[in-house]
């Protein structure tokens, strides 16, 4: 695919940040388009929130260059602030603050124009209006996540940096602000957010996974799940846990999960997995080959990485 | 690199912002004008070096005119308040032992006999030492007695007894605080010592609280850069380190009358080094705490040999050389002298210039330590 340069509101080559002789970030290439939805998965630890805070400037990456917004990431850290809005893992607003004050100071930070009227704007848009005199620290995890994201919006970004938005909030809230961010991005946002939700994964337009720091898989969720070339077969029967039991181990089964009433047994060789799975095709159990999903394609990329990399 | 543009607007929000957050923490903020004014009570009030009517037990075998004056020289020093007279020597071991009184004078029953013969008896005057300075000065009063209280009694033809003129006259001159009043020399010392005490603590709790909440990580993703973070968040508490000056400058006029001899602005414009040095160790100290119990900890660390070796408490050179050199490192030893000599000595800028340069060179080392630890903990 062919994409002019300016398109690309992130573009960066090899970035990689060691702390003491650990890799954190090890050589990871980025694209994201403008208006783009991009997920960025991997498990605990595996050094998402490290590319962020290298993205928005906040560490210097050890090796690798790159642009962000047009500005380079290395020299231009400070254009690049003014423009994105980050939000980290926590709530880091503060709790001795009201919502009004909270907003007014971010506006502040940011040189807002019209501070008063943006903080109205924003407040009515959170439908905090009546709240305002409100202690943050008293809101509910999902009014948090609210306001959080309402202060990273008060400037404007053109990018915005979510570092695991919806940890701790409930589905309808989840819902809700995942639809948000997608009337942000219609309007020409750019947001890159990480997560470890599957559904969350499978809504944004473009994913990267890493693990161990290292990029596993990227592109849309259908590349993502094509280049992982796995085979998934889904079983039904009886006693299924003993059936389990027995399959897991066989060459080529790389996964068994069980899935409520059924058994997804996943690999990547997929002449492998039938030979082995041959004895138990009778007719006490139903089988059938159905496609692999994402959750598949990060269990087994995971356990690979942790097989080369750890 | 592009050259550092502080940002005054960025300044003044983080400024503004840390102003709110002092109103809102009305426990610490009570704590930052309570302390000085607790402190103020217990010190101003409560400490005294120099301490006057001491109980006494006296126990006079000798019922004479002269065991009478004695005694009467005693009262009339003010050290001494004759509260009991115990009938034998083992009732003053007893109250000796039990506290009851300090000192007992214990006057033989030949006093006045040996007197009027010319033959110099003796006068016990047994005492609690077990805190010296609480009897230091008494004794040193009674000395001075000795000599003169019989004067009056020993005339005519008992004139042969007084005491002889010494050899010369000792002329003393105790300058700067004649009347050894405790207070003067402590309330103005109270200012370095508070000043130390909450601008180290609150620096090092401000800067750590915003780190522990995750609210630092999420000011400096914002154009806000580090240097204006710092100084606006330590500028309000400069501004609160001004408020405990003034009220000490205050109590130290009218309520415990200190002769204020030297300028005032002047004091309050080195007062400004001093309470940087002292931010400089908040700030350093909140780049090593991992959170605010450890800051105050560490805090605490500081604050100890500060109070103990800077003469605040004891007399400097009363202490051994290792823990004067000590002493000396500190900026509150050398503030101590500042303030004392401007309040009472009437000192100016070239008087005190010798105790404002180990400030500044602490103020400069300790800076480049915090500035370069803080520099470490963003990257």
């Amino acid at each position: 695919m062919v994409m002019s340069t300016s398109d690309l509101v992130i573009d960066v080559q090899g970035i990689t940040k060691r702390f003491g002789g650990r890799t954190v970030v090890n050589n990871i290439p980025m694209q994201v388009r403008r208006g783009e939805i991009y997920g960025f998965l991997g498990p605990n630890g595996s050094g998402k929130t490290t590319f962020l805070r290298m993205l928005c400037g906040l560490l210097t990456p050890d090796a690798g260059s790159g642009r962000c917004l047009g500005y380079d990431i290395r020299r231009e850290s400070g254009e690049i602030k003014k423009n994105v809005g980050y939000m980290t893992q926590r709530f880091s607003f503060y709790e001795d603050l009201t919502i009004e004050e909270n907003l007014d100071f971010v506006a502040q930070i940011y040189g807002v124009p019209q501070r008063k009227t943006a903080v109205d704007k924003s407040l009515e848009r959170l439908g905090l209006t009546a709240r305002r005199r409100q202690l943050a620290g008293t809101l509910s995890g999902g009014w948090k996540q609210r306001l959080a994201l309402a202060a990273c919006l008060i400037h404007e970004p053109r990018l915005l940096l979510l570092d695991e938005p919806t940890a701790g909030v409930d589905p309808k809230a989840r819902r809700d602000f995942w639809e948000e961010i997608h009337q942000l991005a219609a309007a020409g946002l750019t947001v890159l957010i990480t997560t470890h939700y599957m559904d969350e994964a499978e809504r944004c337009h473009r994913l990267a996974y890493i693990a161990y720091g290292n990029l596993l898989a990227r592109g849309s969720v259908e590349e993502v799940v094509q280049a992982a070339g796995l085979t998934t077969w889904e079983v039904t029967g009886p006693d299924l846990p003993a059936l389990a039991e027995k399959i897991r181990g066989q060459p080529g089964v790389e996964q068994v999960v069980a899935f409520g009433m059924t058994l997804h047994i996943s690999g990547r060789d997929a002449g492998k997995l039938r030979e082995s799975l041959n004895p138990w095709m009778t007719d006490a159990y139903q089988w059938q080959p159905i496609e692999s999903g994402l959750e598949h394609v990060f269990i087994s990329l995971m356990e690979t990485a942790r097989d080369n990399f750890s | 690199m592009k050259l550092y543009q502080f940002n005054w607007r960025r300044f003044w929000a983080i400024v503004g912002k840390e102003f709110i957050q002092m109103r809102r923490d009305r426990l610490t903020f009570g704590m930052m004008v309570g302390i000085p004014l607790l402190q103020l009570v217990l010190f101003g009030y409560a400490i005294n070096s120099d301490p006057k009517h001491l109980p006494t037990a006296v126990y006079s075998a000798d019922n004479s005119v002269f065991s009478r004056t004695v005694v009467w020289g005693l009262r009339n020093s003010s050290y001494f308040d004759v509260i009991r007279e115990p009938r034998n020597e083992a009732d003053i071991q007893k109250m000796l032992a039990q506290g009851t009184v300090q000192f007992a004078v214990d006057i033989p029953v030949d006093f006045s006999r040996k007197l009027l013969r010319g033959e110099q008896p003796d006068l016990l005057l047994e005492a609690d030492a077990t805190d010296p300075s609480a009897v230091g000065y008494a004794i040193a009063a009674v000395n001075q007695l000795s000599t003169t209280v019989l004067n009056r009694d020993l005339i005519g033809p008992l004139a042969g007894l007084q005491g002889a003129p010494p050899p010369f006259n000792l002329v003393v001159h105790q300058h700067y605080n004649p009347e050894n009043n405790t207070q003067y020399n402590i309330v103005p010392g109270l200012m370095g010592v508070m000043l130390t005490m909450t601008m180290i603590i609150i620096t090092a709790l401000a800067i750590t609280r915003e780190r522990e909440r995750g609210t630092m990580e999420n000011l400096l993703s914002t154009p806000a850069r580090p240097g204006e973070v710092m100084i606006g968040k330590i500028v309000p508490y400069i501004t609160v380190g001004y408020i405990q000056i003034f009220l000490i400058l205050l109590a130290a006029r009218y309520l415990f009358s200190v002769p204020i001899v030297g300028s005032v602005s002047l004091l309050v414009v080195l007062a400004f080094l001093f309470i940087v040095a002292n931010l400089a160790v908040g700030i350093t100290f909140s780049t090593i705490a991992k959170n605010q119990l450890q800051a105050v900890q560490m805090a605490f660390f500081f604050f100890l040999p500060s109070l103990l070796l800077s003469g605040y408490m004891f007399p400097f050179r009363g202490m051994p050389v290792w823990a004067q050199d000590i002493g000396e490192i500190l900026p509150l030893t050398h503030f101590l002298r500042v303030v004392r000599g401007i309040l009472l000595k009437g000192n100016g800028l070239v008087d005190v210039s010798p105790d404002l340069w180990p400030i500044a060179l602490f103020l400069v080392v300790m800076l480049s330590i915090g500035i370069k630890r803080y520099r470490q903990t963003l990257d």
